[in-house]
C-alpha cells in the first residue's frame, strides 16, 4: 500500500495512494457532505455537486472539485471549510432544493433523508431559487414498491444498485436536461415492467423518492375491526431491527421485538422460524423425492419472492427446477389459519396474519391468487422492518427499555437453529442439508462449509457433499446477476447441480429491500468501512442465535412433528400440498 | 481496381501528376476553361446542384463538352453572395447565380469570351464590380490554412485533394518518430480549435505509450449556433481531416480513427465517406500505409441531436452508446477514454491544420499569429453584418479588421451594438474591444471566449438581455440533466430573465442572477455547464443599463422583449390609407377617435390600440410612409 | 411485441444484426431504425434489447436523450426552423411562431391529420442565408413571416 503525503485544512496526514479526496478526508476526520456517490464507487456519477472542496495539485491554483471522485494525489492541498467551498455546497443543495417536493413533514424518509442531512449541514437557505418543478410522476400501482420523482434528486444509486444486484436495467434515466427523471422504461409503473420488486433501490434512495408500499393503516383497520391479529417475524428482522433505534448494526434483539410486539397489540407473537422448519421439511422431502424417483434437477429454492418474480418474468422455461414449496411466512399463515384457528375455534375469516418481513417483494407475494385458499389469503399484510420500527415509535414504546420476552409457545413456539439461518445467503440450503443428511443416511450431519470456489465478485458459492456414496452438488447465488449463471447453465443443459439456493437480494434477507436503511450520515458511532460490513454484521447475529439454539435440525422441532402428527399427516401428504405448496405462472398479468 | 499508393515514392509520384493536372487547370495550360460551383450547404439550398446541371446541359448542347469542364467544389465561405459560380483560368466569379442565368454565362462568358457583369461582386463601399476573388475586400485580410483547397478542389476527388498537397504531410510524419512528429506540433503552438485552447502537441504527448488499444477521435459535433466551420471544412476538403487524423494517430499509437459528426451535416457525411472509400481503395487507409508498417482505420459515428456531446467525455459516451453524459475528470480520456482505452479527442479544424504543420514546417505556421495564439483561426461571421460567411484570418487580427474590412460592417446604416464569440459558452464584445487582437487570451481577458468560431454581430435592434435569454434558453434546452448546478441553475436563470423581459423583475433579481451564475459556473460537472453562465455575466458587465432599463423603466432600449415595448401610429405621418388596418391580425388599428387629419393628408389617422396589440409587427411592415415605429 | 409485424419484426432483426460486431451498437441501431420507421416506439425497443441484451429501461432513456429520435410518428412533412443565433437575430422566432400559428400545432407536435410536424432547429449551419426553414430536407434560405402560408400551401398540395 502506497502512502502519498496531503494536507486538509492545514493539517498534514498520510493516506494511501487511489482514495478520492472524500474517502481520504474521511479516514483524517473529515466528513465532507455528499449526496450522489455511494459506497467505493458503486455509484459515483460525481453529479450532485454537493461535496465540492477546493484543492489544489503541484502548489498550482485551487480548484473547486468533485471530492467524491477526485483522486488525492501527492502533495494535494484541501480547504474544505473556505468561504467559496461552502457556498458552493451550500448553492448545489439549494438548487436540488428548489426542484425538491418539500412535504418533510408528511414524508416517510423524514429522519433518514439524506437532502435534509446536506441541506442542514450545508446551510441552505429558506426558498432560495425558486420556480417551476420538473413534472412529476407517482407511482403506487404495485404493493411493494412506490416511486415519487418529486423527491428524486438524480443520484443514479437506484439505477446502480440495480444493475449491480441483479444486472437489470429496470430504472434508467428518461429525458434530458430540467426534465430528466428516473423510472422504468417509458415512465412505467413497476406494474408494468419487469421488476422483481425486491426494494433494493428503496435501500439507496438517499430520499423519499423509491420507497416500500405502507400496510400500516391495514393491520390498524384489522386491529379495529377486531380481528384476531397474529403476527410472525421472519428471522433478518432481529438482526437488524436494533438499527432503527440507534443500536450497533449486528445487535440481535429477538427479545426486546417480541416485547414491543405485544405491546402492539397482536395476540399471539410467532416466529416464521416455525415455518422455515415446516418449509425445510417439505422442501428436504421434495428434493430427497427429485434425487431419489428422477425428478427436474436441480431442484431451486423458492423462499425468496424477489427471485420468483425474476424466475416468471425472465426465467419462464425453468420453473418446473422451482420448488413448489410456499415461502415459510405464507406456508405458516396457511397453518395459522388453518391449524391454528381450529385449535383456537376461530373462523379463520376473523383472524388476521401480518408478517413482518425484511422485504418488498413478500408484500407482492401475498396477493399472489396463489396463496390464498378457501379461508382466505395465506397472509394479509407485510410489514417491513422499518414499518415495524414506525408502529413501535409511533405508540411511544422506548425500545431500549423493553425487557426481552419470548414467543408464544403454545403450537408454533418452537424452532430450530436451522431455520434461524434462513436470513442468510446459504442459509436455506444448509438447513435443508442437514435434514436430507438425516433422511437418507440415519445420521446427523455437522456444518457443512462452503467453499468459495468462485470468488465474492460472481457471488456463487458451491460445494460436493457425499452423503453415503451419493453425491450431491449444490450451489449458492444471491442477487439476480449471480443467479443468471447458473440459471444460463440449466438452460444450456451444463449443470452439474442437484440443489440451488437462490436469493432475490444480495446476501440473502439480512440485505432485504425492507430493512433498515444504512446510511452512514445519520450513523456517527459506527465504523467508516460500515456499508462494506454492515451484512456480515447481521449475519453473524443470526449465525449467533443458530448456535445458540439446543435443536439445530428442523426434523428435530418436536412441535413441527406434532404438526405432521395431528394434521398434516406427512411431507408432501395432500393436506400439505394444498396448503404449503404452490404454483407459478408465466403469463402473469402484471408484466403485460 | 483503383490505382493503388502503396509506398512513399508512388505517392510522390502521384502527387506530382495530380499537381501538374490542378495547376493546368488553374493557368488554363490544358487549353480548357473550368466552371465551378460551390457545393457547401448554403449554396446546395440555393439550388448550386441544379445549376451545376444545367451548365452540363448548356455545356453539352452547346459542343463545347471537350473545351469546358463542369464540376463542384467546397465552400466559397461567402455564404450570404451564394450560390457562386467560378470560371478558370480566368478567375472570374459571379454570385447569386440562377438557373435562368446559366445560358447567358456559357453564352456570353465561355464563348463569346465577355463577362457578364451583372452577375459580379459589387463592392458595398466603392460601388465597383469586382471580377476576381481575391480583389474582393471580403477574401483580402484572409489566410487560409485549416480551410486550405476549400472551394479549389472537387471535395469528392481525391486526385484533386492530392494536386492539393494531400498527404505530403503525412508522409513527413510517417518518416518521422512518433515523439519527433509531437514535438512538432508541440513546436507549432498550435491549440485546440474546439474552444478551450488547449495546446494539441500536449494532448497528445498524455497519452501513455503503453501496447493497449488507443483512439483518435475527431470531434464534428459542431453545435455553437451560429458556427459551420467544421462543416465546410468537412464538406470543402475531407481529406485534409482525415490526413491530420492519421497524423494525430500516429503520433500518439492509434490504430483507429472515429468521426463524430452531427446527423444534422449530411453532405459533410457524405464527403467524408466518399473520401474514405477512395483512401481505403487506393492502400492510403488500412494495413501498412505507405509501407511505413503504420495501420490505420478511419469510422464514422453520427450524433443524434445533442449539443452536450460537444463535450469530449460526453462524446465518448455517446460513441459507446449512451446517454451522451459527461464523465468526471479524472481520468481523463487520454488515460482512460473510449471503451476504456487512451483517446484523443481534436475538433475538425484542429486536424485540418495538422497536415498544413507537417507540410510547411512548425515554424512557418509558428511565425503566423499572436506570442500565445499561433495560426490561424476559422470565424463564422453571422448576424447583423453585410458580408455573412466563413473567414480564416491570422491570430492577432483586431475585431474592426474582422467586422469592417472583411465583413463589411453592419448593414442599412445600423450602429454596431456587439459582437458574441464562443456563442452560448462566450460573451459578447462590444465597441470598446473593437481594437483587441484576435487570440486565446485576449478574448478571455476581454469577458468572452475564442469558443469554436462562432462570431454573431448585433446591432441596436438586439436586447442584449433577450440575447442573454437566448443563449439561456439554449443552454437549458441543451443541458444534459446530469449534475444539478447545470439542470437546475440553468432553468433557475433562464426564469429571472424571463421575468426581467417581461417587465417582471426586481433589482434582487439582479442580484440572484449574478449569484447563481458564478456558482453554475464553479459547480457545474462539464464545460457545457462551466460557461453557461458566460453569456449572463456579460452582457450584465456591459450592458447593464440595458437590464435596469428593463428592471426600473420597464422599457427594452431596443424594443425588442414584447411586454415592454409598442408600436406607435405617428398621426401625423399617417395617410390613413387602412393598409396596416387591413393586415392586423388581431383587429387592433382603428381611426382615432375623434378624427385627425394630419397636415397635407386627406384621410383620417390611425392608431393602435395597445390592449388589443398582440406585438406581431405586421402593420411596420405594410406602412409604406413610415409612420408606424416600436417605442 | 405482439403489435409489431411480422415483416417489421425481421426488419430490425437485420438491422440489429448489421452491427453485431460492433461493441457499442446502440446508437447505430437506433438511427438506422429511426431513418427507416420515423420513430422507435417501445415495443421495437424492446426488440431490440431483446437482440442486443441491453436493458429496456437504457435504450428508453438513449432514446429520450437525443432529439434526433422519436417515440412517436412524425408527420409527412417535416418543418424544421433553425433557431441558431444568426437566424435568430434576424427574425427566426417570428417564422417559427408563423408557423406554429398557422399549422395550428407548437414546435415538437404533429398536426392531427398527419400532415406536418414542426420542429424547432439547432442550428443548421445554414447561417449565410439566415433565417433557413428545413423541409424534408430541402432548405429555404431567407425565411420571413409573409412567406411563411405559401409555403405551407406548397406542401399541402403535395407539389413540393
Amino acid at each position: 500500500m502506497e502512502l502519498i503525503n496531503i494536507n486538509i485544512e492545514g493539517q498534514d496526514y498520510q493516506v494511501e495512494k487511489g482514495l478520492t479526496i472524500l474517502e481520504a478526508a474521511k479516514k483524517c476526520g473529515y466528513n465532507i457532505p455528499s449526496l450522489c456517490t455511494y459506497n467505493h464507487g458503486e455509484c459515483s456519477l460525481a453529479s450532485c455537486r454537493v461535496c465540492l472542496v477546493e484543492a489544489s495539485e503541484n502548489n498550482g491554483p485551487k480548484k473547486l472539485v468533485a471530492s467524491c471522485v477526485y483522486p488525492v494525489s501527492d502533495g494535494m492541498k484541501v480547504t474544505i471549510g473556505s468561504p467559496k467551498a461552502t457556498q458552493a455546497r451550500r448553492t448545489s443543495v439549494e438548487l436540488l432544493l428548489s426542484n425538491h417536493n418539500r412535504n418533510c413533514q408528511e414524508c416517510e424518509k423524514n429522519g433518514k433523508c439524506e437532502l435534509l442531512y446536506v441541506a442542514q449541514v450545508t446551510g441552505a437557505r429558506e426558498g432560495m431559487y425558486e420556480g417551476a418543478k420538473t413534472p412529476t410522476t407517482v407511482d403506487r400501482l404495485t404493493p411493494s414498491i412506490m416511486r415519487d420523482t418529486s423527491k428524486c434528486v438524480l443520484c443514479g444509486r437506484c439505477i446502480a444498485r440495480c444493475g449491480k444486484a441483479h444486472g437489470l436495467s429496470v430504472l434508467g434515466f428518461e429525458r434530458r436536461g430540467f426534465n430528466t427523471i428516473v423510472g422504468p422504461a417509458e415512465n412505467r409503473s413497476f406494474q408494468n415492467s419487469p421488476c422483481i420488486l425486491c426494494g433494493q433501490c428503496t435501500t439507496v434512495c438517499p430520499t423519499g423518492a423509491l420507497m416500500e408500499v405502507s400496510e400500516i393503516d391495514k393491520v390498524d383497520a384489522a386491529f379495529a375491526e377486531g380481528k384476531h391479529v397474529v403476527v410472525q417475524v421472519a428471522p433478518a428482522v432481529r438482526a437488524a431491527l436494533g438499527e432503527e433505534f440507534d443500536m450497533k448494526i449486528g445487535t440481535p434483539v429477538t427479545g426486546k421485538m417480541i416485547a414491543a410486539l405485544r405491546r402492539l397489540g397482536f395476540e399471539k407473537c410467532y416466529d416464521v422460524n416455525f415455518g422455515a422448519d415446516l418449509t425445510i421439511m417439505e422442501e428436504g422431502t421434495e428434493l430427497l423425492h427429485r434425487l431419489t424417483e428422477g425428478g427436474t434437477l436441480p431442484m431451486i429454492t423458492s423462499c425468496s419472492p424477489g427471485w420468483i418474480n425474476y424466475a416468471e418474468y425472465y426465467y419462464a422455461d425453468l420453473l418446473d427446477h422451482l420448488s413448489t414449496c410456499k415461502s415459510p411466512h405464507q406456508m405458516q399463515g396457511a397453518v395459522i389459519k388453518s391449524y391454528w384457528a381450529k385449535q383456537k375455534g376461530y373462523d379463520p375469516k376473523d383472524v388476521f396474519v401480518v408478517s413482518v418481513m425484511p422485504c418488498t417483494a413478500k408484500k407482492f407475494e401475498k396477493d399472489r391468487p396463489e396463496m390464498a385458499n378457501k379461508n382466505g389469503k395465506d397472509v394479509d399484510a407485510v410489514l417491513t422492518t422499518r414499518e415495524l420500527a414506525r408502529m413501535i415509535k409511533r405508540s411511544g414504546i422506548n425500545f431500549s427499555r423493553l425487557p426481552d420476552e419470548d414467543w408464544d409457545q403454545d403450537i408454533m413456539g418452537e424452532y430450530t437453529g436451522a431455520a434461524v439461518i434462513f436470513g442468510v445467503t446459504g442459509g436455506v440450503m444448509e438447513a435443508a442439508l442437514r435434514t436430507v443428511y438425516f433422511k437418507l443416511t440415519g445420521k446427523e450431519y455437522g456444518k457443512i462449509a462452503f467453499n468459495e470456489v468462485r470468488g465474492n465478485d460472481a457471488g456463487i458459492r458451491e460445494a460436493s457433499l457425499d452423503i453415503d456414496g451419493t453425491t450431491v452438488n449444490v450451489a449458492i447465488a444471491s442477487g439476480m446477476r449471480s443467479a443468471k449463471v447458473l440459471l444460463d447453465e440449466i438452460r444450456a443443459g451444463t449443470s452439474k447441480y442437484q440443489f440451488i439456493e437462490i436469493m432475490g437480494c444480495p446476501g440473502g434477507c439480512i440485505n432485504g429491500g425492507g430493512q433498515p436503511y444504512v446510511k452512514p450520515c445519520f450513523l456517527p458511532n459506527e465504523d467508516d468501512d460500515i456499508l462494506d460490513t454492515y451484512k456480515a454484521k447481521r449475519a453473524q447475529a443470526l449465525y449467533s442465535e443458530d448456535e445458540r439454539q439446543v435443536v439445530r435440525q428442523s426434523h428435530n422441532n418436536k412441535q413441527i412433528q406434532e404438526l405432521y402428527e395431528k394434521f398434516l399427516g406427512e411431507p408432501n401428504s395432500h393436506l400439505a400440498h394444498e396448503l404449503l405448496h404452490t404454483s407459478y405462472n408465466p403469463d402473469r398479468e402484471r408484466f403485460d | 481496381m483503383s490505382e493503388q499508393i502503396r509506398t512513399f515514392a508512388e505517392l510522390e509520384e502521384k502527387q506530382s501528376a495530380c499537381t501538374k493536372c490542378m495547376d493546368e487547370k488553374f493557368s488554363g495550360k490544358d487549353g480548357k476553361r473550368h466552371v465551378v460551383l460551390c457545393g457547401g450547404t448554403g449554396c446546395l439550398s440555393s439550388h448550386s446542384d441544379k445549376i451545376r446541371e444545367k451548365f452540363s446541359e448548356v455545356v453539352k448542347e452547346k459542343g463545347l463538352e471537350d473545351k469546358v469542364t463542369v464540376n463542384q467544389v467546397g465552400c466559397f465561405g461567402f455564404c450570404s453572395q451564394g450560390p457562386f459560380v467560378k470560371i478558370y483560368p480566368e478567375d472570374t466569379l459571379y454570385r447569386m447565380v440562377k438557373i435562368e442565368d446559366v445560358e447567358e454565362i456559357v453564352e456570353s462568358d465561355l464563348i463569346n469570351g465577355t463577362v457578364v457583369e451583372r452577375l459580379l461582386y459589387v463592392d458595398p463601399q466603392t460601388k465597383e464590380k469586382i471580377t476576381k476573388q481575391d480583389d474582393i475586400e471580403f477574401y483580402k485580410k484572409q489566410m487560409r490554412i485549416a480551410l486550405h483547397a476549400c472551394g479549389q478542389i472537387d471535395p469528392e476527388n481525391i486526385d484533386e485533394a492530392l494536386g492539393a498537397g494531400a498527404f505530403v504531410g503525412l508522409a513527413k510524419a510517417l518518416k518521422m518518430d512518433r515523439k519527433a512528429v509531437i514535438q512538432e506540433v508541440l513546436d507549432s503552438g498550435l491549440r485546440g480549435r474546439g474552444g478551450a485552447g488547449f495546446p494539441t502537441g500536449r494532448k497528445w504527448s498524455f497519452v501513455p505509450d503503453t501496447d493497449e488499444p488507443k483512439y483518435l477521435v475527431c470531434n464534428g459535433d459542431e453545435g455553437d449556433p451560429g458556427a459551420f466551420m467544421d462543416r465546410s471544412i468537412l464538406e470543402g476538403n475531407p481529406f485534409s481531416v482525415i490526413e491530420g487524423m492519421m497524423i494525430g494517430g500516429y503520433a500518439i499509437g492509434a490504430e483507429n480513427g472515429y468521426f463524430y459528426v452531427r446527423a444534422e451535416y449530411p453532405i459533410a457525411v457524405k464527403r467524408l465517406q466518399i473520401a474514405i472509400k477512395a483512401m481505403e481503395e487506393c492502400g492510403l487507409l488500412g494495413d501498412d500505409i505507405l509501407g511505413s508498417g503504420f495501420n490505420f482505420r478511419v469510422h464514422i459515428r453520427l450524433g443524434a441531436g445533442a449539443f452536450v456531446c460537444g463535450e469530449e467525455t460526453a462524446l465518448l459516451n455517446s460513441i459507446e452508446g449512451k446517454r451522451g453524459m459527461p464523465r468526471p475528470r479524472p481520468p481523463f480520456p487520454a488515460i482512460k477514454g473510449l471503451w476504456g482505452h487512451p483517446t484523443c479527442v481534436n475538433n475538425v479544424e484542429t486536424l485540418a491544420t495538422v497536415p498544413y504543420i507537417m507540410r510547411e514546417g512548425a515554424a512557418k505556421f509558428a511565425s503566423i499569429g499572436t506570442e500565445k495564439s499561433k495560426g490561424t483561426k476559422v470565424f463564422a461571421l453571422g448576424g447583423k453584418i453585410n458580408n455573412v460567411g466563413l473567414v480564416e484570418v491570422p491570430m492577432g487580427t483586431t475585431l474592426r479588421e474582422l467586422i469592417y474590412d472583411i465583413g463589411g460592417g453592419i448593414p442599412n446604416g445600423k450602429e454596431f451594438k456587439a459582437i458574441q464569440t464562443g456563442g452560448p459558452s462566450g460573451g459578447c464584445l462590444t465597441a470598446k474591444n473593437l481594437d483587441t487582437q484576435i487570440d486565446y487570451d485576449n478574448l478571455i481577458a476581454a469577458g468572452s471566449m475564442m469558443g469554436s468560431g462562432g462570431a454573431i454581430v448585433m446591432d441596436e435592434d438586439n436586447c442584449m438581455v433577450d440575447v442573454a435569454k437566448f443563449y439561456m434558453e439554449f443552454i437549458c434546452d441543451e443541458s444534459c440533466g446530469k449534475c444539478s448546478p447545470c439542470r437546475i441553475g440553468t432553468k433557475r436563470m433562464l426564469e429571472i430573465l424571463t421575468k426581467i423581459t417581461e417587465g417582471k423583475g426586481t433589482m434582487q433579481d439582479l442580484e440572484d442572477l449574478k449569484e447563481l451564475a458564478v456558482n453554475v459556473k464553479t459547480n457545474s460537472l462539464c464545460g457545457l455547464g462551466q460557461t453557461a453562465p458566460n453569456p449572463i455575466l456579460s452582457t450584465m458587465n456591459s450592458f447593464m443599463d440595458e437590464y435596469i432599463a428593463h428592471i426600473q423603466d420597464k422599457k427594452c432600449p431596443a424594443h425588442v422583449c414584447k411586454n415592454l415595448m409598442s408600436y406607435v401610429i405617428d398621426k401625423d405621418k399617417c395617410f390613413g390609407c387602412k393598409m396596416c388596418q387591413k393586415g392586423c391580425p388581431a383587429n387592433a388599428i382603428h381611426v382615432i377617435e375623434p378624427e385627425y387629419i394630419g397636415e397635407g393628408k386627406k384621410l383620417p389617422a390611425m392608431y393602435i390600440d395597445a390592449n388589443a396589440c398582440v406585438k406581431c409587427g405586421a402593420c411596420i411592415a405594410t406602412c409604406k410612409f413610415g409612420a408606424i415605429s416600436k417605442q | 411485441m405482439a403489435h409489431l409485424q411480422q415483416s417489421a419484426v425481421k426488419q430490425i432483426e437485420e438491422i440489429c444484426d448489421r452491427y453485431k460486431d460492433e461493441d457499442t451498437p446502440l446508437m447505430m441501431i437506433l438511427s438506422d431504425i429511426q431513418k427507416e420507421y420515423g420513430y422507435i416506439p417501445l415495443e421495437v425497443q424492446e426488440l431490440v434489447s431483446e437482440k442486443t441484451g441491453i436493458g429496456v429501461a437504457e435504450i428508453y432513456g438513449v432514446v429520450t436523450f437525443y432529439s434526433f429520435f422519436s417515440l412517436k410518428p412524425k408527420g409527412k412533412n417535416v418543418v424544421g426552423c433553425c433557431l441558431g443565433t444568426a437566424c435568430y437575430v434576424k427574425g427566426a422566432q417570428q417564422v417559427i411562431d408563423k408557423f406554429s400559428e398557422i399549422l395550428g400545432i407548437k414546435p415538437g407536435e404533429t398536426s392531427e391529420d398527419g400532415m406536418f410536424t414542426l420542429d424547432a432547429l439547432r442550428c443548421i449551419g445554414a447561417c449565410g442565408i439566415a433565417p433557413a426553414v428545413q423541409i424534408n430536407g430541402t432548405v429555404y434560405p431567407k425565411m420571413s413571416v409573409d412567406k411563411v402560408a405559401p409555403l405551407i400551401e406548397q406542401y399541402k398540395g403535395g407539389q413540393a
